[in-house]
């Protein structure tokens, strides 16, 4: 890879640019009007739960579909009315392998370099270079239907990043791999915006992947909530997060906000409040419910936080395909 | 335009590459033609009447082209099945979402197949003189064309039905209803005349009747017995390359089509 990449790409160029966009699927409405912009450089996460508009939106960016109203363009393309130019400057790592499962890893490197334009001895060195970078060069002859499934995510990078795009779009690419392959994943996306300063766009519906991310925009169903970096977004929140862990949350709901004069709310059978100094309340939590409360933690706000609050919504579960 | 050339030579080298890795394939096109080749030959040879015009030509001379031409339709079929694995295993996403022309993805996918159904017709081609058949250089070559334009129409033929299908059982169904009955009906299996009126009108809306008979005519040059009663050879071939075309550019429509997203 050059070593002139480093030193181009201004921070604030921007890369993905989406306004108002609109998706209908028949009369169901996936998004209801989403903007934001993504600069240069960034690993900008898409997180939400299942069917929060999460992949309505990768396919969109990704030129699969088109959308229902609103525009959205990579690289001052727009991806329906443009879709060749945004095409050539994207790549996209799908959640299902995109892999040819018959074909070598070489083969399928070398079909996907053809596709984007590569050929002859460019197409060779590219092949070899992008080998040796994702560790599979000993791997070369051997079909992808032999490969585990985190030597089959990195080919699938491989292939993505092939034609060096200036934005990697990836759909829940940790799905279905173990921590030790969902960390590899993670220091390639890293090493790709460092050193060739591609943007990266992913989906996600896991907070630990979330907190990963140099900004994050959280959908719920279909419209954006926040959008910022994970500690800003946290910091807004600001104070503690009091979890009480008990085997009624609802019945003890209205108690614990009177006392405690601030709203809670019930996620996964734990009642949640944020206040400013969280330890003060405790001993009285304690002596006014003692037998009803089971444990009582405190903490900084996580990302699941930022999301209760931003929707008042109670699971980070599957929202309604 | 070189690009769309590229990704249309790749993709159909692709599909060769795979068809030759899954062995089963080459058994499954070639076998069951040859097998029906050899049953129905044997058993319908004595109850065959040949086509009027007094000529003497056996069953299993007049049924062996019309074998050739099902391992064109199997082949064909076998590709464009071939098409709804890429949908499932998500090979054709990844193929979507490349900066190329749809139709040079799709002539790819088509290409491919056709390579593959002469390459099959081709093999079993050779043995045409032991049905009877005189085959020379020069019919030989000809017949390759007429089969690859026979090939390409019902490759992308299948390629319009499969396009938007995710499982084969969808389509194992239509092959049943649609394709075979579209290969029955063609003069292959039997002669138009002598049929009932009803089913040689069936038989002259087939388009692959047209293909058939062209073929037929490259196989035996001038008026014969074995191709008496057939559409000209200017007809049959102006009807098969006009097929193809319109196959295609269906095919092409389609896959053009990037739809609100329903089901993409």
């Amino acid at each position: 890879m050059p070593a002139a990449m480093r030193t181009t790409a201004p921070a604030v160029e921007t890369v993905v640019r989406v306004e108002g966009l609109v998706h209908d699927y028949g009369p169901r409405r996936a998004l209801r009007g989403v903007d934001f912009e993504v600069g240069s450089g960034q690993i900008f996460g898409l997180l939400g739960p299942n069917g929060g508009g999460k992949t309505t939106l990768f396919r969109i960016l990704a030129t699969l579909i088109r959308p229902t109203a609103g525009r959205a363009s990579v690289m001052g393309n727009d991806v329906a009315l443009r879709p060749r130019e945004a095409r050539a400057a994207i790549g996209v790592v799908f959640q299902s392998p995109a892999l040819d499962r018959k074909l070598t890893t070489r083969e399928n490197l070398e079909t996907q370099g053809r596709l984007y334009g590569l050929g002859g001895r460019a197409l060779r060195e590219a092949v070899d270079a992008m080998l040796l970078r994702v560790r599979l060069a000993d791997r070369a002859s051997d079909r992808v239907e032999t490969l585990s499934g985190g030597l089959m995510r990195r080919a699938e990078i491989a292939k993505g990043i092939l034609h060096r795009p200036r934005l990697l779009l990836l759909d829940e690419p940790s799905s279905g791999l173990d921590p030790g392959a969902r960390s590899d994943l993670w220091d390639h996306l890293r090493e790709l915006r460092e050193r060739d300063g591609v943007t990266v766009l992913l989906t996600t519906h896991l907070m630990e992947e979330a907190e990963r991310c140099d900004r994050l925009a959280i959908l719920s169903e279909g419209a954006l909530v926040a959008c910022g970096a994970p500690r800003d977004l946290k910091a807004e929140i600001g104070g503690d997060v009091i979890v009480i862990a008990t085997a009624a949350p609802e019945a003890l709901r209205g108690e614990v906000e009177r006392l405690c004069g601030a709203r809670a709310s019930v996620v996964d059978g734990t009642l949640r409040l944020e206040r400013p100094r969280g330890h003060e309340p405790i001993p009285r939590l304690l002596e006014t419910f003692g037998d009803r409360i089971d444990s009582v933690t405190i903490g900084r706000p996580t990302l699941l936080d930022v999301f209760v609050l931003k929707t008042g919504h109670r699971f980070w579960g599957e929202a309604e395909a | 335009m070189r690009r769309g050339l590229a990704a249309t030579l790749t993709l159909m080298r692709r599909e060769i590459v795979r068809f030759l890795r899954e062995r089963n394939r080459v058994f499954g096109a070639l076998v069951q033609p040859i097998m029906f080749w050899g049953l129905f030959g044997a058993g319908l040879g004595s109850s065959f009447r040949p086509p009027a015009g007094g000529g003497s030509i056996g069953y299993a001379e007049y049924f062996f082209p019309g074998t050739v031409v099902l391992i064109l339709l199997f082949t064909a079929i076998f590709s464009t099945i071939s098409l709804i694995e890429d949908r499932r295993e998500g090979f054709l996403q990844g193929v979507l979402v490349a900066p190329v022309p749809r139709s040079s993805i799709v002539l790819g996918k088509v290409l491919g197949g056709t390579a593959l159904a002469v390459g099959q017709g081709l093999v079993v081609l050779i043995f045409a003189p032991l049905a009877g058949i005189k085959l020379s250089p020069a019919s030989l070559a000809v017949s390759l064309t007429v089969m690859a334009a026979i090939a390409f129409g019902l490759t992308a033929l299948s390629f319009c039905i499969a396009w938007r299908m995710d499982s084969t059982q969808g389509f194992h169904a239509i092959m049943t209803v649609l394709l075979m009955p579209l290969w029955l009906l063609s003069g292959s299996f039997f002669p138009a005349q002598g049929a009932p009126a009803w089913l040689s009108v069936l038989m002259a809306c087939d388009p692959l009747t047209y293909g058939m008979a062209a073929f037929r005519r490259v196989l035996y040059p001038g008026e014969g017995p074995a191709t008496q009663g057939l559409p000209g050879a200017g007809l049959s071939l102006a009807v098969t390359l006009l097929f193809a075309a319109a196959a295609f550019g269906t095919a092409v429509a389609l896959a053009q089509r990037r739809g609100s997203g329903v089901r993409a």
